[in-house]
Parts: structure tokens; sequence; C-alpha cells
């Protein structure tokens, strides 16, 4: 059975797609006749357009969920829709928060399985095979489904590049959220929004990013203005994100974000696998490390061996005196 | 109130030992010592603070293995959580995350808790889809990427990671939360504590003791497979530099090079 319906779901930020659902579509566009997305909150009315030029025909919109989580109700409601007969062959689903969330639901709801991280898809015959970077991006694992479909790829970020096809407005079709108990039960009480002057993480230009060797969390300040002098964002490492001196959000690697800026540096990072494999698609590295052996000089375009807090200052200041 | 918490750990090979998938299986190579998964003391943490201050609850751990291994597990006793349910069983091996999630579902029923803490992923494995899948299958509300929880009368109150900043989220009980790390400074286990944990309550059950036949999970119930493993392109090394007071120059001038500045 050859692959004919793809869908995407397509999470939308200030009312449009976010950039990894559109090279979601993309991707769809490439694999099967058919492109469908579905949009829930304002992403649906005001995406349709968006999905629609870059290969969608139809959006599936959930609509309003109020002050609900995603996750609940957007997966009861593809769930409700696939078990009317409206069967796609494979839903590509972003790796965010709010994806993960509905994905797994919706897994448990509809008993098949899930295959996450993926990094890359191609369809092979009846088959489409998923690539996965395994043991900090040493290694490509790839994989497949056996059983039935739909078969549900969570793909990261970056994974492909987004292409307009100049497609006319998907058209929009409004589906039901069935009746929920218990599982919907969250409320959000509140949004608040953390202040951030640079471009986000995921889609920077440059990244600057942290970890153990600027010593303590006042050391982070330092990476903050040098991304901002870039204009970049500034990122971490996992172990300053367990040390508790930077949030989750600003996490690359395995565990964190996956990022492909045109430079990334990084400070004071030794370079574990875990943190190898969220960045070493960079097209430029440069590597600030004091010891001459961290794994992360074997990716670096340009190695520098130094301390941290010598170097650092003295790049903000030759940055500073430019512009 | 009493507030009696399941945290859901899982033991890993040592990330920091080389790792390899089984060539005939295609599964990640399990037989040599397991820990703690590093993201699960946050977890365990967090749910023995919030069973503390409700003045008289406890801290139930529950994993899942393909062997009897107990040295992870006793790690989290040591630090305070009072027992464990081990689903030990060979015919989990190969289990995909769905799979995984009916198992855990299952074994966290059996404790009744108010609250079941996951982390957002595991070190290993990463799939990041059991604990939401596990509060599908159980009917609960689940809030995700917390870094932040307290608990208020029947409910439970999370600040939310979010692309954009955070959420505050309130949740009634019984939910699933996923904690990220750095939400808690996870305690060393103490010399009493390590010494207690060896003689708490294990209790280890198979697949058959939960209902679930081999054809649900392991690798009788996985629908996926990995097809192949193959070496990455690998990026080579470029020019390195000692700095010796002048090295931020080379960087400046790599970025000149770049048009960045």
């Amino acid at each position: 059975m050859s692959i004919e319906k793809v869908w995407v779901l397509a999470e939308a930020a200030d009312g449009a797609p976010i950039s990894t659902v559109l090279e979601l579509v993309t991707k769809a566009a490439s694999m099967a006749a058919t492109v469908e997305a579905i949009t829930w909150g304002a992403g649906g009315q005001s995406g349709a357009a968006v999905l629609g030029d870059y290969g969608a025909k139809v959006v599936y919109e959930v609509g309003d969920i109020g002050d609900a989580l995603p996750g609940a109700p957007v997966s009861a409601a593809l769930a409700a829709l696939i078990e009317s007969g409206n069967r796609p062959d494979v839903l590509l689903v972003p790796a965010t928060y709010d994806g993960r969330d509905i994905a797994g639901r919706l897994s448990a709801r509809l008993d098949l399985p899930v295959i996450t991280n993926v990094v890359d898809l191609e369809v092979s015959g009846d088959e489409v095979r998923s690539k996965h970077g395994i043991f900090g991006g040493a290694q490509i694992a790839t994989a497949r489904f056996t059983g039935e479909r739909p078969w549900i790829f969570v793909v990261r970020a970056k994974s492909f590049a987004a292409q307009s096809s100049g497609g006319a407005p998907a058209e929009v079709q409004a589906v039901q959220v069935p009746a929920l108990g218990a599982t919907n039960a969250a409320r959000v009480l509140s949004r608040h929004a953390e202040e951030r002057t640079g471009p986000k993480l995921d889609e920077a230009d440059v990244v600057v990013s942290g970890g153990r060797g600027l010593g303590s969390a006042e050391g982070y300040a330092m990476v903050e203005e040098l991304a901002k002098l870039l204009n970049g964002a500034p990122g971490a490492s996992r172990a300053i994100v367990d040390a508790g001196w930077v949030p989750y959000s600003h996490q690359v690697g395995q565990t964190g974000k996956t990022v492909k800026p045109t430079v990334y540096i990084a400070c004071g990072i030794s370079g574990a696998t875990q943190h190898l494999v969220g960045m070493k698609g960079s097209k430029n590295i440069i590597a600030i490390n004091k010891d001459q052996d961290a794994p992360i000089f074997s990716v670096a375009d340009l190695g520098v061996v130094g301390d941290v807090h010598k170097v650092l200052p003295k790049l903000i200041e030759a940055l500073k005196a430019r512009s | 109130m009493d507030m009696n918490v399941v945290v859901c750990v899982k033991q890993i090979p040592d990330p920091t030992a080389p790792q390899a998938l089984d060539p005939a299986t295609g599964t990640l190579v399990r037989d040599g010592k397991l820990i703690l998964d590093d993201s699960d003391a946050y977890g365990v943490e967090m749910g023995l603070q919030l069973a503390e201050q409700s003045g008289g609850g406890e801290v139930t751990l529950v994993s899942m293995a393909p062997n009897a291994e107990t040295s992870g597990l006793r790690t989290a006793l040591a630090m305070g959580a009072a027992k464990a349910i081990l689903v030990s069983d060979p015919l989990l091996a190969g289990s995909d995350a769905l799979s995984t999630a009916k198992v855990l579902a299952k074994a966290i029923a059996r404790a009744n808790p108010d609250l079941v803490i996951a982390a957002t992923e595991s070190t290993d494995g990463y799939t990041g889809t059991t604990p939401v899948q596990v509060a599908e299958l159980l009917g609960m509300p689940s809030v995700t990427f917390a870094k932040k929880v307290t608990v208020q009368g029947p409910a439970v109150h999370v600040e939310r990671q979010t692309e954009a900043g955070f959420d505050e989220v309130e949740c009634p009980l019984p939910a699933v939360v996923t904690v990220t790390a750095g939400v808690v400074e996870p305690r060393y286990p103490s010399f009493k504590g390590i010494m207690a944990a060896k003689s708490k309550p294990v209790d280890q059950l198979s697949i058959a003791d939960l209902g679930l036949t081999a054809g649900e999970v392991g690798a009788g119930g996985a629908r996926q497979q990995v097809v192949d493993v193959s070496a990455a392109d690998e990026r080579k090394a470029g020019e390195v530099v000692v700095d010796e007071g002048d090295a931020h120059e080379r960087v400046v001038a790599f970025l000149e090079q770049l048009k960045i500045v």
C-alpha cells in the first residue's frame, strides 16, 4: 500500500504556523499526493493560507481550546477523525512541548506506537524509513513501523528545508473535540513570556552557548552579551541547565534543541555526546575551552584552547569597539 | 492530606561508558551494571519534598527492566523513597515506548497514587512520550515540562516550560507531572539512607502478574524496528589555537570571513 495521505500537526505561535511545521508540510508534499494539516487555537483560519502555500490542501481546525493544555483535546479530536474513517498513512508531528504531548496521548488512544527524534524520512516503496542520530550523532539508526497505519513520527526542528510551492489556501474543515473527562482537567491560569530581545534559539543565525567552564550562573552573562552583540541566541549545555543556571528552554543537545546556525560558538563546553548531537549540524563551529583534549575540538572549525574568562571579555570588547 | 507519590524511574547503562546497539535486535545493549538515570533524581527529590510537605505521605518508585537489576532503585530508595515496584520480566526486552507505558500504567495503578512524577525523557532512549501515554492509559490529566511544582489543596500547581517562557497551570489530582532537570536540587543519599535502602521493600512483578501477555509488550509487542545502523558523516576538526592573550582576534577574523561581523 503506497503512501497517499500525510497529515501534519500544525502547531502555531502568535497566530502563524511555527517554522518546523512548514518544514514538515514541505516534506509531506514530497512524500504523498495529499497533504492535510491539523490546527488548534488561533492557528486555523490565519494558517490556512500559509499552510496551503507550502502544500497542504485541507486544514482540520480544532478551534479554540480555551485555557486547556492542547495534549488531551487535540489528540482526542484527531483520534475521533481517524476513527471516523479518515485515516492518513503518516502523521508528522513537530518535536515541541505540545507536539510531544499530543503524539503521546494520540498513540495511547489509538493503540498505535510512535517514533520520536526523527531527523530524516524517506519513502521506500510502501514503507517510510526514519533516521535518528544516536550516540551523540556518531551513528545514524534507520527505523520503520511494522504495524497498522497511521504511522506517527515526531520530527526534530531543522530536519528539512521549508519551501513554498505557491499552493492555494487550504480548505478549512472544522473538527470537534469529543467530551473528555479527567484527562482534560488541567487549566492554564496565566501565560508568561520571558523577555527575549534576539532571535529564537532554533532559528538564530548565530548561537552562543555556555557550559560548565563558565564556572557559575553569573558567568553566563558573558554568553548572553556575546549573543546579543552578534544578533544571536544564547544556548546552554545540559550540565548548566541541570545545575539550574539557565532554564531548560536554552538547552542544546539530545534532550534539548537541535540547532543548525551559520555559526555556533561553544564557550566552556567540553562536548559530551549529549551536546554534540544537538549542534554538530551547524555550518561553522567555534569552540573555546581550556582543556585541549575536550571532545568539542574534534568538531570545531576554529578551536581556542584558553580560559573563557579571559577570551570572552576581550572578544566582547573587540566586537563592541567595532559597532 | 497525605500525598502518596509514585515516581517513575529508569535504570540505564552508565551514559559515560561506551554504548552499543545489539546488531541482532537493534535495541540498546543493557547487560552491564545499570544506574539510576540522572534525569530521574529530580523527580525523586520532587516527590520526596511534596510527600514530606503533606505531612504523612510517601514515595513509591515504579520501574521496569528485562532483568532483576535493582542497583539504580537502591540509589533512589537511599534518597528516601519508601518502597519500589519493579516489573521485571525477560519478555520485556525490546519494548517500545507504548508497551513500556502499558506496563508502567498497570504497575502505577496498584500504588493508587495522588500524583505521578516522571522525567521529561530518559537519558538513554529519550523518546519523551512515555509519561503522557501513561497518563492517557490511566485516564489522568498531565502537565509536562514542569520547572516548578507545588501542591495546593486537591490540585497541583505547575510552572510549565513553553517556547515563550512558562505557563502557570493548575491541575486537579490525581495527575501525571513530568519534571525538567533543575526543578529541585536532588539530595545525596546519606550513609543512614544507604543502609536503610538495603532493607526497603522492592516488589518484583512479572508481566503475567499485571495481566499482560507477551504479545502486548517487549519485542513481541513492538510494532517498530531498527533496520540499520551506520556511521554518520564525520565532521573534521579544524584549526586549533592556544590562547596567548590574542585568540579573540582569531575569532573576530573568523566571524569577519563569514560576514557575521
